[in-house]
């Protein structure tokens, strides 16, 4: 056998049954345009048949940051980080949270809605769950112009930590792209898991630290409530737009920290484990 | 390895599980449901976490849609693959193109290879001409410097470029097989896999797309060409892979090929001649609504063996639904052992609608009198929305042999030719009283 040869002139590709994609990564990075065209697709097509188009992304977090204001800051009294105004640390907490609850239910139906494209060619699977998250970020970039607008309106100018926000989007997306990994997965084949999605964007609104400071958890179990990963994204969100007024709870962001990496971690892996037989069974 | 061998294949095989509900048992305690669906919940929870795919039914059954395939493809081929519905053919070419992974056996591969599984794949209808060119060509692995350098050339190919703006849902259906087939046809790759899509569009753009595969072809670049069309296939293939339930039981020249097909599809109902076609156990009809049984029969309904030229006959076929299309239609067709389609029949909705309620029905086709010269005819029968698009098609389910005329009175040739017997009658103007003739056969 010549194989190496060969394989030195041009690549050689070999089929087997369980064949551990060696190249797992490189494969991905080889696609990326395939990455940029289907999630300029999606957002294209998102704005294409709407009147008011980007506007829906203005009036959603608009609404909800007056209610939560009016219901948590007038109605039940609760405290303000720091001296921010309540507004600005519920649309700081609201930010991560509609990215989250976005990535996670855009990419968690992606990979049923686009079961033409699996069943005919061939590309990496991760490929469409992680390009549908990219719509989310264009919403996300609409709702942090508003935020900056917002901040002008009641004269509080950002800090230095602002430079340190694209690592907390990068955090926001990790989190919801496990989980939603995980779901679009297993939906291929359970198209209940879907049912899933709904539940966990309306509890978890309430569950986390959206409209109140995740600091009037007492604190015997703030360290627990970090179980929860969007608590951790949230007050880095915070620790990162309201300056020094936001206290950063360290070893209860750590273990949020922990906690999206073993989530993202295991839905990669369960992603990995199960791409070779979406085709077949979607 | 032969340097010039591009696609080598080693006992290739891909196996699914079905599962079977135990339909016969009837529950009669609820202890018994709750136990059964406490285990089968158990048994799927066990099953997810492992990654496992899990089939539903109480009992499960292996089905190998290919088994133990072998063959090797050189540089610069054509390979024409045959093979009736569920011979194993899509599930081959899913294979090479990396879309499901075989179940045993391996497959190396050298060089990029693009798919023609179905035209128009990832075509979205609310995006303009212009912007799923684009998407297309990235969904086919083109990167987006080589659409852009073939942008024009696509652009005419398809010829809808007064429409490039215009979006993708307004085109004809003309229009939208033109432009994917055009984006298509200016892939590159080394290895070029097409199944059937030169069964749509007009005459004169599958003259074109034709052309286009001669030319991948010519360039030293490898096609893998899946088609019923017989004629397609010997013009276009240097050599031929006859595939029947996942075997390949030829590998040879096209001609060779087509005619290991022939004996194969003329060979397969032994037992009972008079039925073309039976999957009533509805092993491999995985679709909602497909025919699952064809028979000949005679006008008293007894079953028929060999058809007298110009005598009569009646297609039952059997048709099982899951779901109520009154739109829906039974089609029947028949063609030439060379692959010549002669007639289509097919039922109309307006008169009767033969999947009108769900269930298992058949419908007959009653042809008084069959006007086909004897030999050997290929049937192929299908369920389709009328006029929109086909449910199910089953190409060449059997054959059906065409003896001499048992009416006396049909003149034939001494040397007869030509596939129909067209009644007719010779007048001499010399004799203007001549009566026909009764004919001495041949």
């Amino acid at each position: 056998m010549s194989e190496n040869t060969l394989s030195a002139r041009q690549h050689v590709l070999i089929l087997e049954p369980g064949r551990a994609e060696r190249h797992y990564w490189r494969d991905i990075w080889a696609y990326r345009e395939l990455f940029a065209i289907l999630a300029w697709r999606d957002v294209a097509v998102r704005y294409k048949q709407t009147v008011i188009g980007a506007a829906w992304a203005v009036i959603r977090p608009f609404l909800t940051t007056v209610v939560f204001t009016v219901v948590f800051s007038r109605l039940a009294n609760l405290p303000s980080d720091g001296m921010a105004p309540y507004a600005i640390m519920v649309f700081a907490g609201m930010l991560p949270w509609f990215l989250f609850s976005t990535v996670l239910s855009e990419a968690s139906g992606s990979l049923v809605g686009n079961a033409n494209l699996i069943g005919k060619v061939y590309f990496p699977r991760i490929i469409i769950p992680s390009s549908s998250a990219v719509v989310a970020l264009v919403d996300f970039a609409v709702n942090l112009a508003m935020l900056f607008v917002l901040m002008a309106w009641y004269g509080f100018p950002p800090t230095w930590r602002l430079a340190l926000l694209p690592a907390f989007v990068v955090l926001a997306v990790l989190a919801s792209l496990g989980p939603a990994l995980f779901i679009t997965a297993l939906n291929v084949k359970y198209r209940d898991f879907r049912f899933i999605i709904p539940f966990i964007v309306q509890f978890g609104l309430y569950a986390s630290p959206v409209g109140f400071s995740s600091a009037v958890v007492p604190s015997a179990w703030r360290f627990w409530y970090s179980l929860n990963p969007v608590v951790g994204v949230i007050d880095g969100f915070r620790w990162c737009l309201l300056g020094g007024e936001s206290a950063l709870y360290l070893p209860g962001f750590l273990l949020s920290l922990g906690v999206v990496a073993l989530l993202f971690w295991l839905g990669v892996a369960y992603f990995r484990r199960t791409e070779r037989s979406f085709a077949d069974l979607i | 390895m032969d340097s010039d061998i591009i696609i080598r294949a080693e006992g290739l095989g891909k196996k699914y599980v079905i599962g079977h509900q135990a339909e016969t048992e009837r529950y009669l305690v609820l202890r018994d449901v709750l136990t059964r669906k406490a285990q089968g919940a158990w048994r799927k929870t066990a099953d997810i976490l492992r990654g496992r795919v899990i089939v539903s039914g109480h009992s499960f059954e292996e089905f190998w849609a290919l088994k133990d395939v072998s063959f090797e493809v050189r540089r610069g081929e054509v390979l024409g693959i045959i093979g009736r519905n569920g011979a194993g053919k899509s599930t081959l070419l899913k294979i090479l193109s990396r879309i499901t992974e075989p179940s045993e056996g391996r497959v190396s591969i050298k060089g990029r290879v693009a798919s023609l599984l179905e035209v128009g794949t990832g075509f979205h209808p609310e995006l303009t001409g212009r912007e799923n060119i684009y998407l297309n060509g990235a969904i086919l692995g083109m990167t987006r410097a080589e659409i852009k350098r073939k942008f024009d050339e696509i652009v005419a190919f398809a010829e809808v470029e007064r429409f490039l703006d215009t979006p993708v849902k307004r085109y004809s259906s003309g229009m939208h097989v033109r432009l994917a087939f055009a984006v298509a046809a200016h892939l590159e790759p080394e290895i070029l896999v097409v199944d059937e899509v030169l069964a749509v569009g007009d005459v004169e753009f599958q003259k074109k797309c034709l052309g286009k595969m001669d030319e991948v072809a010519g360039h030293g670049r490898t096609v893998l060409f899946v088609s019923h069309n017989m004629q397609t296939l010997s013009a276009l293939c240097s050599r031929g892979l006859v595939l029947s339930q996942g075997k390949a039981i030829a590998d040879s020249s096209m001609e060779e090929a087509i005619a290991a097909y022939t004996v194969q599809v003329a060979t397969q109902n032994s037992a009972a001649p008079h039925v073309l076609y039976d999957d009533s156990t509805g092993v491999k009809s995985i679709s909602d609504s497909s025919v699952v049984r064809v028979e000949m029969l005679d006008h008293e309904m007894a079953p028929k063996i060999v058809l007298p030229s110009c005598g009569s006959v009646i297609f039952r076929i059997w048709i099982r639904s899951r779901s109520a299309i009154p739109q829906g239609s039974v089609i029947l067709s028949i063609r030439t052992a060379s692959g010549m389609t002669l007639a289509k029949f097919e039922t109309n909705p307006r008169r009767i609608q033969p999947l009108k309620q769900a269930g298992d029905h058949y419908v007959d086709c009653c042809i008084d009198s069959l006007p086909l010269m004897p030999g050997q005819y290929f049937v192929s029968v299908g369920l389709a929305h009328y006029g929109v698009r086909l449910i199910d098609w089953k190409m060449d389910i059997g054959t059906m042999l065409v003896a001499e005329p048992s009416d006396l009175t049909i003149e034939m040739s001494g040397y007869p030719e030509g596939p129909l017997v067209i009644q007719h009658r010779w007048v001499n103007e010399s004799a203007p009283q001549t009566q026909l003739a009764v004919g001495p056969g041949r």
